[in-house]
Parts: structure tokens; sequence; C-alpha cells
């Protein structure tokens, strides 16, 4: 086992964790925040992207004591006082989500991309999304979505 | 409570869906989101052989293994098994039907066939646990291909069979040799429609719990409930009555979560013995071998035409992979398609033939369209070939056979209800600017761009909305076709909608809503849908083939019905008038030519169960269930175009416009309409370009990855652009499904745009999918 500290959506965690668990599972099974889902086993459907330090990573490829010192913000983090992001609300408006499995790693994923200022177009959008699959809406919401986020055309 | 925000009109708008504010703010109920105290973690041995005897399973080492409660082999567990895994629809009184079990015992059939089940304190010990199971297996041949599985000398998947042939099904009308023999024109094409792997983003799970008196609780993320109890019952020998099934929250679907698989009785005969609950959560590596798969079929379709296009005759012969054992209704998914291959067209002369075959593969099952693309696919690509060899414009052709007046009753036998199929052609003609992309086309050909262009059309209907009981049961069909739906008011006027249908995506909490609200004149926030749990939902028969809205939407408008009838009685005592002098709208009965003598109907909810002023005789409560049969099935239709541009050098094709318009009746919600073919449209796209789930001859899968079956992202695909006609289907709500066009449509439309773009080189085929490798060896074999 192995000893370490991290933050949560604004809570400090110190736990001790088996140095092979993966974060995404230390987010789900030891901090009961199952808003980050697992959809594949290769890191190819970003359905767990988290922001760690306020960059959208995939929480299955690191290591939970990766995390030692860092910021996490998971789906349940990204509202305030319960008032939705504005990317969560645009989801909600353009119908971006159906079965919302893949959701809170899109919002993630979207949220990062809007902020590192390359959400420009909807070419932009599609190939900055490109490490998150959908399989419900053939994206054309999302990109719709997060263009209007960003306050660019789609 | 106020009915003030609604009312008239909510049907037909983009009102914003209910079931977002969990789904946003991750606080969705997916099954590996629930915990249970004292829960343990099944994990699930499977063979990696296509066809293996198994000598021996020994449990020893995983048995002593750090946090492992139990093991079991399929030898252990088969005295739980009061039936095999059944399949509902034995579509011939001679098919063959294997037994299978959830475990197997003495063979695998397939690559991830489970053979053992290991139990433990964690996921990730129940994995470590699975590694030391040490399975003794003896090779046997194999077979994964669906032709070469009918040779003499194919090794057998059931060798008490004594052949790889599970059925042989047709449908004919009397004179089509001589159609064919009497037409100027035959044209007959074959194609392969590959694997496709389902790929809902939540992959498979259960969550069972059994207490000391028997009953048993399932969380399953599956399309079927109430099919799940049924099945339970016959596998497990638990009755019914104490079996509850929830489907919470559920990732996706799209087919392959309708079927029972053996994890979900595995895990109550776990639970059961070990007196803990039991979860499992497929890994995706499992959900490749162990969830169904769609398509492998193989068609020869063939046309007999005049020479000036009218289409005398259809005759499809097609051969069709079952896998290794038959999923629930794997069998019946080519009859889905059975009566749709002469589509929107009136074409005199039919014949279809399927034949059934066992390969050593996964299963295949209901895949979005099941049946209806793959028999789209083959009529759309063969009306463009019958369009080439005649000469004439493959719009105009289409056009030329197009069923004209409705109700008509086809070839095959059915009678499509409602439809306009010029009007949808012509909507989309004037969206597409055909001129305007053949100009482009044509100069883009005199210059000798690399890049060329191509358009493809596919004008489609289907048959959806399972279905009529009658029907389903006259094609040996072992249950009905109808659903269930429950309104009831509450004391203080909000409405429960009760349905036995099951989202897993489609939106039901807001649609459904919406048609109520409109009903009752009440508003939409005062309606909760409640879905998914056989507890609250006794009767349903659960989503799948486009049926919530066209089945489970009509029995909610029939029971809303029925809510305003009582409502009317108790207003017609209480105001002194008859029944005939109210008139009710907008949530207000109110005395004709006396509007002020007036009752709202959530203050009749209130009377009713005060029932303080009732008529005589009448039971308090104000709520109704009503059970709706479909007099038919429902018959959506449309024209979709696609725009490609290839790389002649590269053979790279990239989808740059897709135009979709479709008659699904009248619309609920227009915003999820669009949703339901945005994404209908990709997995059609994507079947069309980039995936397909490959087995070597033997059976070994070779995409077992996302990272190697290529799931398409949003950066190779454009924005689409949608558009509706409505002709009302005749219902009362007057709505088609939706959920499976854009699958139908869409991968006839982009192939036939390939092969456009290369026509004047030559090429008049591409196999699915058209890969930059196919598409360069395309252009290659026409140009040597």
């Amino acid at each position: 086992m192995r000893r370490v500290a991290f933050t949560a959506n604004g809570t400090r965690h110190d736990l001790e964790i088996e140095p092979r668990e993966l974060l995404v599972y230390v987010l789900r099974d030891r901090l009961g925040l199952t808003g980050t889902n697992v959809g594949c086993d290769t890191s190819s459907c970003g359905a767990c992207t988290v922001l760690v330090n306020g960059e959208s990573v995939k929480s299955c490829t690191m290591l939970g004591v990766q995390a030692e010192g860092l910021e996490l913000t998971t789906i349940e983090g990204l509202a305030r006082n319960g008032e939705l992001h504005p990317v969560q609300r645009a989801f909600h408006e353009h119908h971006a989500l159906q079965c919302g499995y893949c959701t809170p790693g899109m919002v993630l994923a979207a949220v990062s991309l809007i902020d590192s200022g390359a959400a420009t177009d909807g070419d932009a959008i599609r190939h900055g999304l490109e490490g998150n699959l959908c399989r419900c809406t053939g994206y054309h919401n999302i990109v719709e979505a997060v263009a209007s986020a960003a306050g660019v055309t789609s | 409570m106020t009915a003030l925000e609604t009312a008239p009109g909510v049907v037909g708008t983009s009102v914003r869906r209910k079931e977002d504010a969990s789904l946003l703010r991750g606080r969705g109920t997916f099954v590996d989101n629930l915990t249970l105290p004292g829960m343990v973690y099944m994990g699930v041995v499977r063979s990696p052989y296509p066809h293996a005897r198994i000598a021996s399973v020994n449990l020893d080492a995983a048995r002593a293994a750090e946090g492992v409660v139990a093991a079991f082999s399929g030898a252990d567990l088969a005295d739980e098994w009061k039936g095999g895994l059944p399949c509902a629809w034995p579509v011939t009184e001679d098919i063959r039907m294997p037994v299978h079990y959830p475990l197997a015992i003495d063979a695998a059939r397939y690559q991830g066939d489970p053979v053992a089940v290991v139990v433990a304190e964690s996921r990730a010990l129940a994995k470590d646990a699975a590694e030391l199971v040490e399975v003794e297996y003896e090779s046997l041949p194999s077979v994964g291909d669906v032709t070469k599985a009918l040779d003499d000398d194919a090794p057998l998947v059931h060798s008490e069979f004594g052949t790889n042939e599970c059925y042989v099904w047709k449908l004919e009308t009397d004179d089509v040799p001589a159609a064919i023999d009497a037409a100027d024109v035959v044209v007959t094409r074959r194609y392969f429609q590959p694997r496709l792997i389902p790929n809902a983003i939540e992959p498979r799970g259960v969550l069972a719990q059994v207490d000391p008196t028997g009953d048993v609780t399932l969380w399953s993320a599956t399309q079927t409930p109430h099919i799940q109890r049924f099945v339970l019952q016959l596998v497990l020998g638990v009755p019914e009555s104490k079996i509850r099934v929830i489907a919470p929250d559920v990732g996706g679907g799209f087919g392959s979560k309708i079927q029972v698989y053996g994890e979900g009785p595995l895990a109550i005969a776990l639970a059961r013995r070990l007196g803990r609950p039991v979860k499992w959560t497929e890994e995706r590596a499992e959900n490749y071998v162990g969830t169904i798969h769609g398509r492998d079929v193989v068609h020869e379709l063939t046309f007999a035409a005049t020479k000036d296009g009218d289409i005398t005759a259809v005759k499809s012969e097609a051969w069709c992979a079952m896998g290794a054992y038959l999923e629930l209704v794997a069998p019946g998914i080519p009859l889905l398609g059975a009566w749709i291959y002469s589509g929107p067209y009136e074409i005199p002369n039919y014949s279809v033939t399927f034949t059934g075959v066992f390969t050593h593969t996964t299963p295949t099952d209901a895949y979005r369209g099941a049946g209806r693309p793959e028999a789209t696919y083959v009529l759309e690509r063969t009306m463009d070939a019958l369009a080439r060899e005649l000469e004439i414009d493959p719009v105009e052709l289409r056009r030329r056979n197009f069923v004209k007046e409705f109700p008509h009753t086809m070839a095959s036998g059915l009678t499509i209800d409602s439809g306009d199929y010029h009007a949808t052609l012509d909507r989309l003609l004037e969206r597409l600017d055909l001129d305007a992309i053949r100009d482009d086309q044509a100069a883009r050909r005199a210059r000798g761009d690399a890049k060329q262009i191509g358009v493809g059309f596919s004008t489609y209907n289907e048959m959806c909305g399972l279905a009529p009981s009658r029907i389903l049961g006259a094609i040996r069909y072992a249950v009905g076709g109808w659903d269930a739906s429950t309104v009831r008011f509450q004391p203080l006027g909000s409405v429960q909608v009760v349905t036995g249908t099951s989202p897993h995506g489609q939106s039901h909490e807001t649609t459904f809503a919406q048609i109520v609200a409109e009903q009752l004149g009440v508003g939409v926030d005062d309606v909760e849908v409640i879905h998914g749990d056989t507890a609250a939902s006794q009767l349903g028969m659960d989503t799948y083939g486009s049926r919530s809205l066209t089945v489970g939407g009509i029995a909610l408008w029939h029971a809303g019905e029925k809510v305003i009838g009582k409502a009317r009685q108790i207003v017609a005592h209480q105001l002194e008038v008859s029944e005939e002098d109210l008139e009710f709208e907008n949530g207000t009965f109110s005395v004709k030519g006396s509007p002020d003598r007036n009752m709202t109907i959530q203050a009749a909810a209130f009377e009713a169960h005060t029932a303080h002023n009732l008529p005589d005789g009448m039971e308090p409560g104000l709520e109704a269930t009503a059970v709706y049969d479909p007099p038919n099935f429902s018959w959506p239709a449309g024209a979709h175009a696609a725009v490609v541009e290839v790389d002649t050098e590269t053979g790279d094709t990239r989808l740059i416009r897709y135009v979709a318009v479709d008659d699904v009746g009248n619309p609920v919600n227009p915003q999820i309409i669009d949703g339901q073919v945005h994404g209908g449209v990709t997995q059609g796209v994507a079947a069309a370009l980039y995936e397909e789930g490959v087995y070597d001859e033997e059976g070994n899968l070779l995409t077992t990855t996302m990272a190697t079956y290529l799931v398409p992202s949003a950066a190779e695909l454009p924005s689409y652009e949608t558009d509706r006609t409505e002709t009302a289907a005749e219902n009362p709500l007057g709505v088609k499904g939706v959920g499976e066009t854009g699958t139908i449509a869409a991968a006839p439309a982009v192939i036939n745009a390939v092969v456009d773009a290369l026509s004047h080189l030559g090429v008049t085929d591409v196999p699915l999918p058209a890969t930059p490798e196919r598409v360069w060896k395309a252009i290659e074999e026409v140009r040597t």
C-alpha cells in the first residue's frame, strides 16, 4: 500500500491505496465519485476523462499514486453552487447527450479544450474531442454545444 | 400545483430533456455505480479458443488466492440451471436449436465462451483470481466464415446436428422465375456485410441480490427488464413473482442489451449460494467477445426489370451467421427485414430466402436496425447497379418505382399505412443542390484531380414498432408485441406515468411527459415517468425495434383517455350535468355554453382521492392502465444523400456532407428526433467506412479492442443536415419510429457515393467497409 494525498473537487483526500490502482478506480471505488465512467480498457473511449490541474486527462491512463499533490476536478465538481457550468448548460440546451454515459468525460474534455483556447471552430472542436467516443449522438449536437459554449460557430 | 406553464402545443416542440439534470452532474445510476453491503465481485473466465474440448478445470490456485470467496466450473454449477438460455424465435418448425448454458461444461464453441467464474472481495482480486484458473483445453477444428461453414467438410459447431445449417426460411410469391425469365434486364449482385460490434459505451453489468426468502433483485444494464424476468424463471426456476429486475440508467444498447446473457443468471446463482450480493461489470475486451455482434451476412440479390426501369421482381438469397449459439432473437433478425426487400418500391414479384448458419464465433443478434439495414443495403446498392445497367439516373429510377398510394399492400404481404415517398425525395433534392455537386464532380474529373467527389442516394422505408402480436405469433416469435402504460394522478395533481418500455438514451422521461402533459392539460414538469423496474411496471415488453413511442406511447395515450373519461364522470356528477355536456380543453372541463361552470382535471383528481362526493359505486382514485397491441407495424421512410471525397491516390475516403429527410410521422420532440437521426446515421456511416469485426477463417477475432475496431470519433464525421416531411401514421398520435432509420438508410447512401466518385474510372463496387486499402484496391483493379 502507498499513501497519496490530492484534492478532488476542492476536498483534500489522504488515502492508502495499492500502487497498481488506476486513478479512475480510486475516484470511483475509494471516493465514490462514480460520475467518472469506464468505457474501455485501452484508453480509447475517454469516458473517464477528468481535469488534472485544469487539463483533461483520461483517468485510466494515470495511477492513483501519480495524483500526489494534484488538483482533480471530476464531473461532480464542475457545477458551482448548484449552477451548471456553461458547458453543461450548453449540452442540455443542444441535446448533446442521450444515454449520458460518455457525457462526464465529454464535458470535461470540452471544458479543457475551451479553456486552452483551442476550440476555435467546428473543425477544431471535432479534432479536439477526437479522444472521446460517443455512440448515441453522432457528435453533431456535441459540436454545436461546445461551439456555443466557446462562442464560436460550428 | 398549477397547469400554468403548458399544455396545448407541447407535443411537437423541442422541450429540453428531464434526463439531463442528473446525467450532466455525474449522478447517473449506471449498474457499476451501485454498491450493496457485503457485495462481492464476479470474474468470468472465457475460452481463448474458438472451439475446444474442456478436458479439465482446476480451481485450486484461484480458490487459494487473496480475497477469493469462491470459484466454480461449468460442471460445478450445472445443477443451478432449470433450462438453458432460451432462444425466443424458432423461425421454422425444423430449426436446429442447441442447448446453451450460462457456463460451458464440456466444450467451448467460440472465443469468449464462459467456462468458469470466480468471486472475490474486489474487482481487482476477482480479475487476479480469474487468471489463476487453469483450464486444460484440447483445441478442435473450427470455422469462422459464414459460407465456408456450409462446406461438406466444415468443422461442426454442434456435432449432434450433423450440419452447421440452423434453418432455411422462405417468403415468396408464385411467379418470380417467370418474371425473371420475361425481364428485359436482370441484375444480380453479391454483397458481404461484415460483423459489427455494437459498442454501447457502457459495457454490460449486473448486480444480483437474493434475500433469505429467495426473493431475487437483479440490477442490469439491459434494454429488457421484463423479458429478463420472464427468462430468469425459465433458467433458474425461480417464479417470476419472486424476481424483480431493475434497469437503472443504461448507457446505450443499440440492440446488444436485449439478450438474456449468462452473467445475469450466474450472478443470481452465486448470490444465492454465497448469501452475498454479486456484481459483475464487463470489460471492453470481454464485450468484444462476450456481447452479441450484428450483421455477418452474405447476400445475392437479383432484380428483374423492363428496359424502361420498371422493376418486375426482386429475389434475395442470404446466408446469415448465427454464431455459436442462438441468442434471444437471433434467428429472427433477418426476418425483421424479410418484408422490405422491395423497400419503398412497388415490385410485384417477390422472393426472399434466409439460411441461418452456425459458426465458431460470438453469437449475433439485434444490432441497430436488425435485418432492415441488411435488406436496405443490398436493395439500394442494387438500385444503383440497375440504374447503371439501364443508363437511367439513379434518382429517376427510384422515383419511377416508388409506391404512390397509401395504404399500400406489398407483394410481401404487409400493408404500409402511410407515406409520401415523392415528397421526401423532393425535399431532399431541394436541400441537396445536386446540380452544384455534379458541376464540381465534372470539373474535378476534367482536371484529373486526385481528390474526386461522389454523391449517393438511399431511399428507404422500414417496418418497426414491434409489433402486432398476431403477426409475431404467425412468424413463430414466442411472445407478444403489445405494451402497457399506467397514468396515475396523485391527490394534489401531479401525474405518475408508468411505462413498460425501458429507455437507455431515447428520452422517454421527456417525450412521454410531453404526450401526457398535452393530453391532460398539465405541466410537463407535473408528469413523472417511471420505467425500468418490474416492481413498478408489472406489464411491459421493453425497448427495441423503435417500439417505445409507437407501442408504449400509444398505450400511454389510451391510459390518458381512460383517466379523462373517469374525471369527466366525476366532474359531471359534481356539476350536476351530463357527461356529454362537458368540454375538456387545456386541462379544464367546462359546461358547454356556460364556461364559468368548470373544474380542472387536477381538482377532479383531488375529489377522486377524498371520495367525499363521487358517483355511486365509483372507486376512489384517478388512474388507469392501458395495454396496447398495435394493429400494424410502423412504417417510417425517407430519402438520404451522402457526398464523399475520395483520394484516388491513397483510397482515403471522407464523408463531407450528409442530408437526411425522414418521414417519421407527427413529431413529438423535433430536437430529440434529430438526435436519433444523427446517431443512427453515424452508425450507418461507420458501417460504410470504418467498422468491421474481423474473424480469421478459424474464428479467432482479430479486432479485439477499440484500438483495432474503429468506432468513429467526431474528427471523422461532418455535421449533418436533417429535415422532415410528415404523413400521420394510423395511430392516435400519428407517430412512427425513428430510432433505427438513420442506420438503415446511411450505409448504402455512403457506398453509392463512393462508387459514384469512382465511376468514371470504371469502379462499380467497393466492399464494406470502404477503408483506404479497399478503395485503393478497387481503383487498382479497374486500372490494370
